[in-house]
Protein backbone atom coordinates (compact mmCIF):
# COMPACT_ATOMS: atom_id res chain seq x y z
CA UNK A 1 0.00 0.00 0.00
CA UNK A 2 1.30 3.41 -0.91
CA UNK A 3 1.91 5.96 1.78
CA UNK A 4 -0.68 8.26 0.25
CA UNK A 5 -3.30 5.58 0.40
CA UNK A 6 -2.38 4.85 3.98
CA UNK A 7 -2.79 8.53 4.87
CA UNK A 8 -6.14 8.48 3.13
CA UNK A 9 -7.29 5.57 5.27
CA UNK A 10 -5.82 7.09 8.41
CA UNK A 11 -7.67 10.39 7.98
CA UNK A 12 -10.86 8.47 7.35
CA UNK A 13 -10.23 6.42 10.46
CA UNK A 14 -9.55 9.49 12.58
CA UNK A 15 -12.67 11.12 11.26
CA UNK A 16 -14.86 8.09 11.96
CA UNK A 17 -13.20 7.73 15.36
CA UNK A 18 -14.03 11.35 16.18
CA UNK A 19 -17.70 10.69 15.46
CA UNK A 20 -17.64 7.61 17.69
CA UNK A 21 -15.91 9.69 20.34
CA UNK A 22 -18.63 12.35 20.37
CA UNK A 23 -21.36 9.79 20.87
CA UNK A 24 -19.33 7.75 23.36
CA UNK A 25 -18.99 10.77 25.64
CA UNK A 26 -22.77 10.73 26.14
CA UNK A 27 -22.67 7.12 27.33
CA UNK A 28 -19.78 7.69 29.63
CA UNK A 29 -21.20 10.86 31.24
CA UNK A 30 -24.56 9.31 31.96
CA UNK A 31 -22.89 6.19 33.30
CA UNK A 32 -20.66 8.34 35.47
CA UNK A 33 -23.53 10.16 37.11
CA UNK A 34 -26.27 7.49 37.24
CA UNK A 35 -24.37 4.21 36.82
CA UNK A 36 -26.79 3.64 33.95
CA UNK A 37 -26.08 2.51 30.42
CA UNK A 38 -28.35 4.82 28.47
CA UNK A 39 -29.44 2.48 25.71
CA UNK A 40 -31.61 5.22 24.27
CA UNK A 41 -28.53 7.27 23.40
CA UNK A 42 -28.24 5.75 19.92
CA UNK A 43 -31.83 6.77 19.22
CA UNK A 44 -31.17 10.29 20.47
CA UNK A 45 -28.37 10.38 17.91
CA UNK A 46 -30.75 9.10 15.22
CA UNK A 47 -33.38 11.69 16.12
CA UNK A 48 -30.86 14.52 15.76
CA UNK A 49 -30.38 13.55 12.11
CA UNK A 50 -34.10 13.66 11.46
CA UNK A 51 -34.44 17.01 13.23
CA UNK A 52 -31.72 18.42 10.98
CA UNK A 53 -33.21 16.71 7.93
CA UNK A 54 -36.70 18.11 8.43
CA UNK A 55 -35.36 21.53 9.33
CA UNK A 56 -33.79 21.78 5.90
CA UNK A 57 -36.27 19.83 3.74
CA UNK A 58 -39.65 20.53 5.31
CA UNK A 59 -39.16 23.94 6.88
CA UNK A 60 -36.60 25.00 4.30
CA UNK A 61 -34.44 26.70 6.88
CA UNK A 62 -30.84 27.48 5.96
CA UNK A 63 -28.71 24.50 6.94
CA UNK A 64 -26.88 26.30 9.75
CA UNK A 65 -30.16 27.40 11.37
CA UNK A 66 -31.57 23.94 10.94
CA UNK A 67 -28.48 22.35 12.49
CA UNK A 68 -28.60 24.64 15.52
CA UNK A 69 -32.30 23.91 15.94
CA UNK A 70 -31.60 20.20 15.65
CA UNK A 71 -28.99 20.43 18.40
CA UNK A 72 -31.43 22.28 20.66
CA UNK A 73 -34.25 19.82 19.99
CA UNK A 74 -31.97 16.86 20.56
CA UNK A 75 -30.83 18.28 23.90
CA UNK A 76 -34.48 18.75 24.87
CA UNK A 77 -35.28 15.20 23.80
CA UNK A 78 -32.41 13.78 25.82
CA UNK A 79 -33.58 15.64 28.91
CA UNK A 80 -37.15 14.55 28.27
CA UNK A 81 -36.12 10.88 28.12
CA UNK A 82 -34.35 11.29 31.45
CA UNK A 83 -37.39 12.98 32.96
CA UNK A 84 -39.88 10.42 31.66
CA UNK A 85 -37.99 7.13 31.70
CA UNK A 86 -35.29 7.43 34.36
CA UNK A 87 -36.18 10.00 37.00
CA UNK A 88 -39.33 8.22 38.20
CA UNK A 89 -37.12 5.17 38.80
CA UNK A 90 -34.39 7.00 40.68
CA UNK A 91 -34.73 4.86 43.78
CA UNK A 92 -35.36 1.61 41.93
CA UNK A 93 -32.77 -1.11 41.42
CA UNK A 94 -30.35 -0.44 38.60
CA UNK A 95 -31.69 -3.28 36.49
CA UNK A 96 -35.15 -1.66 36.44
CA UNK A 97 -33.74 1.56 35.05
CA UNK A 98 -31.78 -0.38 32.46
CA UNK A 99 -34.92 -2.13 31.26
CA UNK A 100 -36.57 1.28 31.06
CA UNK A 101 -33.63 2.49 28.95
CA UNK A 102 -34.04 -0.41 26.54
CA UNK A 103 -37.74 0.40 26.39
CA UNK A 104 -37.05 4.05 25.62
CA UNK A 105 -34.67 2.94 22.88
CA UNK A 106 -37.22 0.64 21.19
CA UNK A 107 -39.94 3.21 21.64
CA UNK A 108 -38.05 5.93 19.80
CA UNK A 109 -36.90 3.57 17.10
CA UNK A 110 -40.45 2.48 16.37
CA UNK A 111 -41.82 5.96 16.78
CA UNK A 112 -39.30 6.96 14.13
CA UNK A 113 -40.57 4.26 11.79
CA UNK A 114 -44.16 5.40 12.30
CA UNK A 115 -43.51 9.13 11.95
CA UNK A 116 -40.59 9.29 9.51
CA UNK A 117 -41.26 6.07 7.62
CA UNK A 118 -38.88 3.14 7.40
CA UNK A 119 -37.51 4.02 3.99
CA UNK A 120 -34.06 5.65 4.07
CA UNK A 121 -33.91 9.35 3.36
CA UNK A 122 -31.10 11.39 1.86
CA UNK A 123 -29.50 13.76 4.33
CA UNK A 124 -29.10 17.26 2.86
CA UNK A 125 -25.78 17.79 1.18
CA UNK A 126 -23.98 20.87 2.48
CA UNK A 127 -21.27 21.58 -0.06
CA UNK A 128 -19.32 23.71 2.40
CA UNK A 129 -18.81 20.53 4.42
CA UNK A 130 -18.71 17.85 1.79
CA UNK A 131 -16.59 19.44 -0.94
CA UNK A 132 -13.60 17.37 -1.90
CA UNK A 133 -10.26 19.00 -1.34
CA UNK A 134 -6.77 17.86 -2.16
CA UNK A 135 -3.89 18.08 0.28
CA UNK A 136 -0.76 16.94 -1.48
CA UNK A 137 -1.78 13.69 -3.04
CA UNK A 138 -4.50 12.93 -0.52
CA UNK A 139 -8.03 13.75 -1.60
CA UNK A 140 -10.66 14.03 1.04
CA UNK A 141 -13.88 15.73 1.97
CA UNK A 142 -13.48 18.93 3.90
CA UNK A 143 -15.59 17.27 6.60
CA UNK A 144 -12.90 14.66 7.20
CA UNK A 145 -10.73 17.42 8.59
CA UNK A 146 -13.50 19.38 10.28
CA UNK A 147 -14.80 16.45 12.32
CA UNK A 148 -11.66 15.74 14.37
CA UNK A 149 -11.10 19.45 15.00
CA UNK A 150 -14.67 19.90 16.23
CA UNK A 151 -14.35 16.81 18.42
CA UNK A 152 -11.11 17.93 20.03
CA UNK A 153 -12.43 21.45 20.64
CA UNK A 154 -15.59 20.04 22.22
CA UNK A 155 -13.54 17.64 24.32
CA UNK A 156 -11.43 20.43 25.76
CA UNK A 157 -14.50 22.57 26.32
CA UNK A 158 -16.18 19.71 28.13
CA UNK A 159 -13.14 18.91 30.25
CA UNK A 160 -13.00 22.55 31.26
CA UNK A 161 -16.68 22.50 32.18
CA UNK A 162 -16.37 19.31 34.23
CA UNK A 163 -13.10 20.14 35.99
CA UNK A 164 -13.16 23.90 36.40
CA UNK A 165 -16.73 25.11 36.80
CA UNK A 166 -19.20 24.93 39.65
CA UNK A 167 -21.62 22.92 37.54
CA UNK A 168 -18.85 20.47 36.71
CA UNK A 169 -17.95 20.15 40.37
CA UNK A 170 -21.58 19.37 41.14
CA UNK A 171 -21.56 16.74 38.39
CA UNK A 172 -18.49 15.05 39.81
CA UNK A 173 -19.91 15.20 43.33
CA UNK A 174 -23.24 13.71 42.23
CA UNK A 175 -21.41 10.97 40.34
CA UNK A 176 -19.76 9.99 43.63
CA UNK A 177 -22.61 10.30 46.09
CA UNK A 178 -26.12 11.60 45.36
CA UNK A 179 -27.19 11.86 48.97
CA UNK A 180 -24.20 13.80 50.23
CA UNK A 181 -24.40 16.09 47.20
CA UNK A 182 -27.96 16.94 48.26
CA UNK A 183 -26.71 17.65 51.76
CA UNK A 184 -24.36 20.22 50.23
CA UNK A 185 -27.30 22.01 48.64
CA UNK A 186 -26.66 20.59 45.17
CA UNK A 187 -29.78 20.15 43.06
CA UNK A 188 -29.15 16.55 42.02
CA UNK A 189 -32.00 16.32 39.53
CA UNK A 190 -30.95 19.49 37.82
CA UNK A 191 -27.36 18.29 37.61
CA UNK A 192 -28.49 15.02 36.03
CA UNK A 193 -30.67 16.91 33.56
CA UNK A 194 -27.69 19.05 32.54
CA UNK A 195 -25.63 15.91 32.05
CA UNK A 196 -28.22 14.43 29.72
CA UNK A 197 -28.46 17.74 27.89
CA UNK A 198 -24.71 17.89 27.30
CA UNK A 199 -24.50 14.26 26.20
CA UNK A 200 -27.37 14.82 23.77
CA UNK A 201 -25.83 17.99 22.35
CA UNK A 202 -22.64 16.09 21.59
CA UNK A 203 -24.66 13.25 20.04
CA UNK A 204 -26.47 15.80 17.87
CA UNK A 205 -23.26 17.43 16.69
CA UNK A 206 -21.87 13.98 15.96
CA UNK A 207 -25.14 13.03 14.27
CA UNK A 208 -25.17 16.01 11.94
CA UNK A 209 -21.59 15.38 10.88
CA UNK A 210 -22.39 11.69 10.53
CA UNK A 211 -25.29 12.51 8.24
CA UNK A 212 -23.12 14.77 6.11
CA UNK A 213 -20.53 12.05 5.79
CA UNK A 214 -22.84 9.06 5.32
CA UNK A 215 -25.87 10.81 3.89
CA UNK A 216 -28.48 8.13 4.29
CA UNK A 217 -30.73 8.21 7.32
CA UNK A 218 -33.26 5.73 8.66
CA UNK A 219 -34.95 5.14 12.02
CA UNK A 220 -32.88 2.06 12.89
CA UNK A 221 -29.58 3.73 12.15
CA UNK A 222 -28.95 4.55 15.81
CA UNK A 223 -28.52 0.94 16.80
CA UNK A 224 -25.08 0.06 15.43
CA UNK A 225 -23.32 3.38 16.14
CA UNK A 226 -25.00 3.30 19.56
CA UNK A 227 -23.61 -0.13 20.38
CA UNK A 228 -20.19 0.69 19.01
CA UNK A 229 -19.94 3.92 20.92
CA UNK A 230 -21.00 2.16 24.08
CA UNK A 231 -18.15 -0.25 23.40
CA UNK A 232 -15.83 2.71 22.81
CA UNK A 233 -16.82 4.06 26.23
CA UNK A 234 -16.10 0.67 27.83
CA UNK A 235 -12.74 0.37 26.09
CA UNK A 236 -11.73 3.82 27.30
CA UNK A 237 -12.97 3.10 30.81
CA UNK A 238 -16.62 3.91 31.29
CA UNK A 239 -17.20 7.03 33.36
CA UNK A 240 -14.06 8.68 32.01
CA UNK A 241 -14.58 11.35 29.33
CA UNK A 242 -11.06 11.33 27.88
CA UNK A 243 -11.21 7.55 27.91
CA UNK A 244 -14.38 7.59 25.82
CA UNK A 245 -12.66 9.76 23.22
CA UNK A 246 -9.63 7.49 23.12
CA UNK A 247 -11.93 4.47 22.83
CA UNK A 248 -13.75 6.16 19.97
CA UNK A 249 -10.50 6.77 18.11
CA UNK A 250 -9.28 3.22 18.66
CA UNK A 251 -12.53 1.84 17.32
CA UNK A 252 -12.76 4.17 14.32
CA UNK A 253 -9.15 3.84 13.23
CA UNK A 254 -9.14 0.08 13.90
CA UNK A 255 -12.24 -0.44 11.82
CA UNK A 256 -10.89 1.47 8.83
CA UNK A 257 -7.48 -0.20 9.08
CA UNK A 258 -9.09 -3.62 8.88
CA UNK A 259 -10.68 -2.56 5.62
CA UNK A 260 -7.36 -1.14 4.47
CA UNK A 261 -5.06 -4.01 5.29
CA UNK A 262 -7.43 -6.97 5.29
CA UNK A 263 -9.90 -6.16 2.54
CA UNK A 264 -11.21 -9.73 2.68
CA UNK A 265 -12.55 -9.02 6.16
CA UNK A 266 -14.44 -5.88 5.16
CA UNK A 267 -17.72 -7.66 5.77
CA UNK A 268 -16.68 -8.17 9.37
CA UNK A 269 -15.94 -4.52 10.10
CA UNK A 270 -18.76 -4.30 12.62
CA UNK A 271 -17.54 -7.44 14.34
CA UNK A 272 -14.23 -5.73 15.09
CA UNK A 273 -15.82 -3.61 17.80
CA UNK A 274 -17.33 -6.60 19.52
CA UNK A 275 -14.15 -8.66 19.37
CA UNK A 276 -12.31 -5.73 20.89
CA UNK A 277 -14.97 -5.50 23.61
CA UNK A 278 -14.49 -9.15 24.51
CA UNK A 279 -10.73 -8.76 24.61
CA UNK A 280 -10.95 -5.68 26.82
CA UNK A 281 -13.44 -7.31 29.17
CA UNK A 282 -11.15 -10.32 29.48
CA UNK A 283 -7.89 -8.50 30.07
CA UNK A 284 -8.70 -5.03 31.39
CA UNK A 285 -12.35 -4.86 32.35
CA UNK A 286 -12.02 -1.35 33.78
CA UNK A 287 -10.88 -0.04 30.39
CA UNK A 288 -7.86 2.02 29.48
CA UNK A 289 -8.49 4.95 31.80
CA UNK A 290 -11.09 3.38 34.02
CA UNK A 291 -11.38 4.04 37.70
CA UNK A 292 -10.89 1.20 40.08
CA UNK A 293 -14.18 -0.48 40.71
CA UNK A 294 -15.08 -0.22 44.35
CA UNK A 295 -18.48 -1.38 45.43
CA UNK A 296 -20.40 1.19 47.39
CA UNK A 297 -21.19 0.14 50.91
CA UNK B 1 -34.35 26.91 67.46
CA UNK B 2 -35.21 23.35 66.43
CA UNK B 3 -38.15 21.48 67.83
CA UNK B 4 -39.08 17.89 67.14
CA UNK B 5 -42.47 16.72 68.27
CA UNK B 6 -43.65 13.11 68.32
CA UNK B 7 -41.55 12.18 65.26
CA UNK B 8 -42.27 8.77 63.81
CA UNK B 9 -40.27 7.09 61.06
CA UNK B 10 -40.63 3.62 59.59
CA UNK B 11 -38.45 1.76 57.12
CA UNK B 12 -40.44 -0.87 55.30
CA UNK B 13 -42.62 -1.75 58.25
CA UNK B 14 -39.89 -1.47 60.87
CA UNK B 15 -40.54 1.37 63.27
CA UNK B 16 -37.22 3.20 63.58
CA UNK B 17 -38.59 6.16 65.53
CA UNK B 18 -41.62 5.61 67.72
CA UNK B 19 -42.56 9.19 68.44
CA UNK B 20 -39.65 11.16 69.80
CA UNK B 21 -39.66 14.76 70.97
CA UNK B 22 -36.66 16.91 71.57
CA UNK B 23 -35.56 20.50 71.46
CA UNK B 24 -32.35 22.20 70.48
CA UNK B 25 -31.89 25.66 71.92
CA UNK B 26 -29.86 28.24 70.09
CA UNK B 27 -26.24 28.47 71.15
CA UNK B 28 -26.16 25.12 72.91
CA UNK B 29 -24.50 21.77 72.36
CA UNK B 30 -27.03 18.98 72.43
CA UNK B 31 -25.95 15.35 72.42
CA UNK B 32 -27.86 12.24 71.43
CA UNK B 33 -26.48 9.05 72.85
CA UNK B 34 -27.62 5.48 72.60
CA UNK B 35 -26.73 2.09 71.21
CA UNK B 36 -26.56 1.15 67.56
CA UNK B 37 -29.99 1.03 65.98
CA UNK B 38 -31.57 3.29 68.59
CA UNK B 39 -32.61 5.75 65.88
CA UNK B 40 -30.07 8.53 66.37
CA UNK B 41 -28.97 8.72 62.74
CA UNK B 42 -32.56 8.44 61.59
CA UNK B 43 -33.40 11.46 63.72
CA UNK B 44 -30.72 13.58 62.08
CA UNK B 45 -31.56 12.28 58.63
CA UNK B 46 -35.20 13.22 59.16
CA UNK B 47 -34.23 16.76 60.12
CA UNK B 48 -32.38 17.31 56.83
CA UNK B 49 -35.12 15.61 54.83
CA UNK B 50 -33.20 12.53 53.72
CA UNK B 51 -35.84 10.43 55.45
CA UNK B 52 -39.54 11.18 55.16
CA UNK B 53 -41.27 10.86 58.51
CA UNK B 54 -44.67 9.20 58.72
CA UNK B 55 -45.81 11.35 61.59
CA UNK B 56 -44.90 14.18 63.91
CA UNK B 57 -43.39 17.57 63.18
CA UNK B 58 -39.97 19.13 62.83
CA UNK B 59 -39.96 22.90 63.16
CA UNK B 60 -37.01 25.20 62.76
CA UNK B 61 -37.44 28.77 63.92
CA UNK B 62 -41.17 28.12 63.80
CA UNK B 63 -41.11 26.83 60.22
CA UNK B 64 -42.25 23.33 59.34
CA UNK B 65 -39.41 21.47 57.62
CA UNK B 66 -41.37 18.46 56.43
CA UNK B 67 -42.12 19.93 53.01
CA UNK B 68 -38.67 21.42 52.46
CA UNK B 69 -36.24 19.60 50.19
CA UNK B 70 -32.82 18.60 51.52
CA UNK B 71 -30.96 20.97 49.20
CA UNK B 72 -33.00 23.90 50.54
CA UNK B 73 -32.61 22.96 54.19
CA UNK B 74 -28.89 23.66 54.02
CA UNK B 75 -29.74 27.17 52.82
CA UNK B 76 -31.71 27.70 56.01
CA UNK B 77 -28.59 27.06 58.03
CA UNK B 78 -28.83 23.39 58.98
CA UNK B 79 -25.93 21.17 57.98
CA UNK B 80 -25.27 17.51 58.63
CA UNK B 81 -21.84 15.96 58.82
CA UNK B 82 -22.90 12.49 57.79
CA UNK B 83 -21.86 9.26 59.43
CA UNK B 84 -18.76 7.80 57.83
CA UNK B 85 -17.63 11.27 56.66
CA UNK B 86 -18.74 10.77 53.05
CA UNK B 87 -16.20 13.16 51.57
CA UNK B 88 -16.11 13.27 47.79
CA UNK B 89 -13.04 11.13 47.19
CA UNK B 90 -12.83 12.13 43.54
CA UNK B 91 -12.66 15.84 44.36
CA UNK B 92 -9.68 17.68 45.75
CA UNK B 93 -9.65 18.91 49.34
CA UNK B 94 -10.34 22.49 48.30
CA UNK B 95 -13.15 21.38 45.99
CA UNK B 96 -14.72 19.45 48.84
CA UNK B 97 -14.65 22.62 50.91
CA UNK B 98 -16.01 24.73 48.08
CA UNK B 99 -18.88 22.37 47.45
CA UNK B 100 -19.83 22.87 51.09
CA UNK B 101 -20.53 26.48 50.09
CA UNK B 102 -22.37 25.39 46.95
CA UNK B 103 -25.52 27.46 47.45
CA UNK B 104 -23.61 30.62 48.31
CA UNK B 105 -22.59 33.21 45.75
CA UNK B 106 -20.66 35.60 47.97
CA UNK B 107 -17.21 34.81 46.62
CA UNK B 108 -15.34 37.06 48.98
CA UNK B 109 -16.98 35.67 52.10
CA UNK B 110 -16.44 32.12 50.83
CA UNK B 111 -12.75 32.87 50.54
CA UNK B 112 -12.67 34.19 54.09
CA UNK B 113 -14.45 31.11 55.35
CA UNK B 114 -11.98 28.93 53.50
CA UNK B 115 -9.19 30.69 55.36
CA UNK B 116 -11.07 30.19 58.61
CA UNK B 117 -11.50 26.46 57.99
CA UNK B 118 -7.82 26.18 57.10
CA UNK B 119 -6.94 27.92 60.34
CA UNK B 120 -9.06 25.41 62.26
CA UNK B 121 -7.55 22.49 60.34
CA UNK B 122 -4.02 23.39 59.18
CA UNK B 123 -3.65 19.79 57.99
CA UNK B 124 -6.23 20.43 55.30
CA UNK B 125 -4.32 23.38 53.96
CA UNK B 126 -1.24 21.22 53.50
CA UNK B 127 -3.36 18.87 51.43
CA UNK B 128 -5.32 21.46 49.44
CA UNK B 129 -4.73 19.92 46.02
CA UNK B 130 -4.84 16.32 47.06
CA UNK B 131 -7.80 14.14 46.16
CA UNK B 132 -9.90 13.67 49.26
CA UNK B 133 -9.90 9.90 48.76
CA UNK B 134 -6.19 9.81 49.55
CA UNK B 135 -6.59 11.37 53.01
CA UNK B 136 -6.41 9.41 56.23
CA UNK B 137 -9.59 8.76 58.19
CA UNK B 138 -8.91 11.57 60.64
CA UNK B 139 -8.15 14.03 57.87
CA UNK B 140 -11.32 12.99 56.07
CA UNK B 141 -13.30 13.69 59.23
CA UNK B 142 -11.70 17.11 59.50
CA UNK B 143 -12.58 17.69 55.86
CA UNK B 144 -16.18 16.61 56.45
CA UNK B 145 -16.49 19.05 59.35
CA UNK B 146 -14.73 21.80 57.40
CA UNK B 147 -16.98 21.20 54.41
CA UNK B 148 -20.04 21.53 56.61
CA UNK B 149 -18.73 24.79 58.09
CA UNK B 150 -18.37 26.23 54.59
CA UNK B 151 -22.15 26.48 54.38
CA UNK B 152 -22.08 28.87 57.37
CA UNK B 153 -24.41 26.70 59.43
CA UNK B 154 -26.41 28.03 62.32
CA UNK B 155 -27.13 24.48 63.40
CA UNK B 156 -24.35 21.97 62.82
CA UNK B 157 -25.32 18.33 63.23
CA UNK B 158 -22.67 15.65 63.49
CA UNK B 159 -23.21 11.94 63.19
CA UNK B 160 -20.49 9.97 64.97
CA UNK B 161 -17.55 12.26 64.27
CA UNK B 162 -15.18 10.00 66.19
CA UNK B 163 -16.14 6.76 64.44
CA UNK B 164 -13.07 4.73 63.63
CA UNK B 165 -10.62 7.40 64.72
CA UNK B 166 -7.64 7.07 67.01
CA UNK B 167 -8.26 8.53 70.50
CA UNK B 168 -5.80 11.36 69.93
CA UNK B 169 -7.55 12.46 66.74
CA UNK B 170 -10.93 12.13 68.42
CA UNK B 171 -9.70 14.53 71.08
CA UNK B 172 -8.55 16.94 68.40
CA UNK B 173 -11.94 16.80 66.66
CA UNK B 174 -13.73 17.47 69.94
CA UNK B 175 -11.50 20.44 70.60
CA UNK B 176 -12.55 21.84 67.24
CA UNK B 177 -16.22 21.15 68.01
CA UNK B 178 -15.92 23.27 71.16
CA UNK B 179 -14.12 25.94 69.15
CA UNK B 180 -16.94 26.02 66.61
CA UNK B 181 -19.47 26.18 69.41
CA UNK B 182 -17.68 29.17 70.91
CA UNK B 183 -18.11 30.94 67.58
CA UNK B 184 -21.84 30.80 68.14
CA UNK B 185 -22.82 27.72 66.13
CA UNK B 186 -25.44 25.51 67.71
CA UNK B 187 -24.46 21.86 67.71
CA UNK B 188 -26.47 18.64 67.68
CA UNK B 189 -24.17 15.73 68.16
CA UNK B 190 -24.48 11.97 67.96
CA UNK B 191 -21.65 10.16 69.59
CA UNK B 192 -20.78 6.63 70.58
CA UNK B 193 -18.24 8.04 72.97
CA UNK B 194 -20.82 9.04 75.58
CA UNK B 195 -18.22 10.16 78.04
CA UNK B 196 -16.72 12.74 75.70
CA UNK B 197 -19.99 14.05 74.37
CA UNK B 198 -21.74 14.34 77.75
CA UNK B 199 -18.81 16.36 79.04
CA UNK B 200 -19.30 19.07 76.46
CA UNK B 201 -23.09 18.86 76.08
CA UNK B 202 -25.41 21.43 77.61
CA UNK B 203 -28.26 19.03 77.13
CA UNK B 204 -28.38 15.36 76.26
CA UNK B 205 -30.95 12.78 75.28
CA UNK B 206 -30.59 9.03 75.64
CA UNK B 207 -32.25 6.99 72.93
CA UNK B 208 -33.22 3.34 73.01
CA UNK B 209 -34.98 1.44 70.24
CA UNK B 210 -36.67 4.44 68.71
CA UNK B 211 -37.62 6.20 71.91
CA UNK B 212 -36.08 8.79 74.17
CA UNK B 213 -35.67 7.20 77.55
CA UNK B 214 -33.75 9.83 79.45
CA UNK B 215 -32.89 13.47 79.17
CA UNK B 216 -31.06 16.06 81.17
CA UNK B 217 -28.00 18.22 81.21
CA UNK B 218 -24.74 16.60 80.22
CA UNK B 219 -23.52 16.67 83.82
CA UNK B 220 -26.68 15.07 85.17
CA UNK B 221 -26.48 12.21 82.74
CA UNK B 222 -22.77 11.70 83.41
CA UNK B 223 -23.65 10.89 86.98
CA UNK B 224 -26.82 8.99 86.22
CA UNK B 225 -26.50 5.35 87.26
CA UNK B 226 -28.29 3.91 84.28
CA UNK B 227 -26.20 5.90 81.85
CA UNK B 228 -23.05 4.93 83.68
CA UNK B 229 -23.92 1.28 83.46
CA UNK B 230 -25.07 1.23 79.86
CA UNK B 231 -22.89 3.79 78.12
CA UNK B 232 -19.95 4.78 80.23
CA UNK B 233 -18.79 1.26 80.90
CA UNK B 234 -18.54 1.77 84.64
CA UNK B 235 -19.87 -0.82 86.99
CA UNK B 236 -22.17 0.62 89.59
CA UNK B 237 -21.99 -0.96 92.98
CA UNK B 238 -24.44 -0.86 95.81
Amino acid sequence: MSFELFLQYLTNGISLGSLYALIAIGYTMVYGILRLINFAHGEIFMMSLYFAFYGVTMFSMPWYVSFVMAIIFTAALGMLVERAAYRPLRDSPRITVMVSAIGASFFMQNLGIVIFGGRPKAFPNISLLTDVIKIGTVTLQRLTLIIPVVTIVLLFGLLHLVNKTKTGMAMRAVSKDHETARLMGVDVNRTITITFGIGSILAAIGGIMWGSRFPQIQPVMGLMPGLKCFIAAVIGGIGNITGAVIGGFILGIGEIMIIAFLPDLTGYRDAFAFVLLIVILLFKPTGIMGEKISEKV
Amino acid sequence: MLKIDNLKVAYGGIQALKGISLEVEEGKIVALIGANGAGKSTTLRSIVGLVKPEGGTITYHGEDLSKVDTKDIVKKGITLVPEGRRVFGNLTVVENLKIGAFYRNDKKAIKEDLEWVYSLFPRLQERTWQQAGTLSGGEQQMLAVGRALMSRPKLLMMDEPSLGLAPLITKEIFKIIEEIYKQGVTILLIEQNANLSLKIADKAYVMETGKITLQGSGKELLTNDEVKKAYLGESVHG
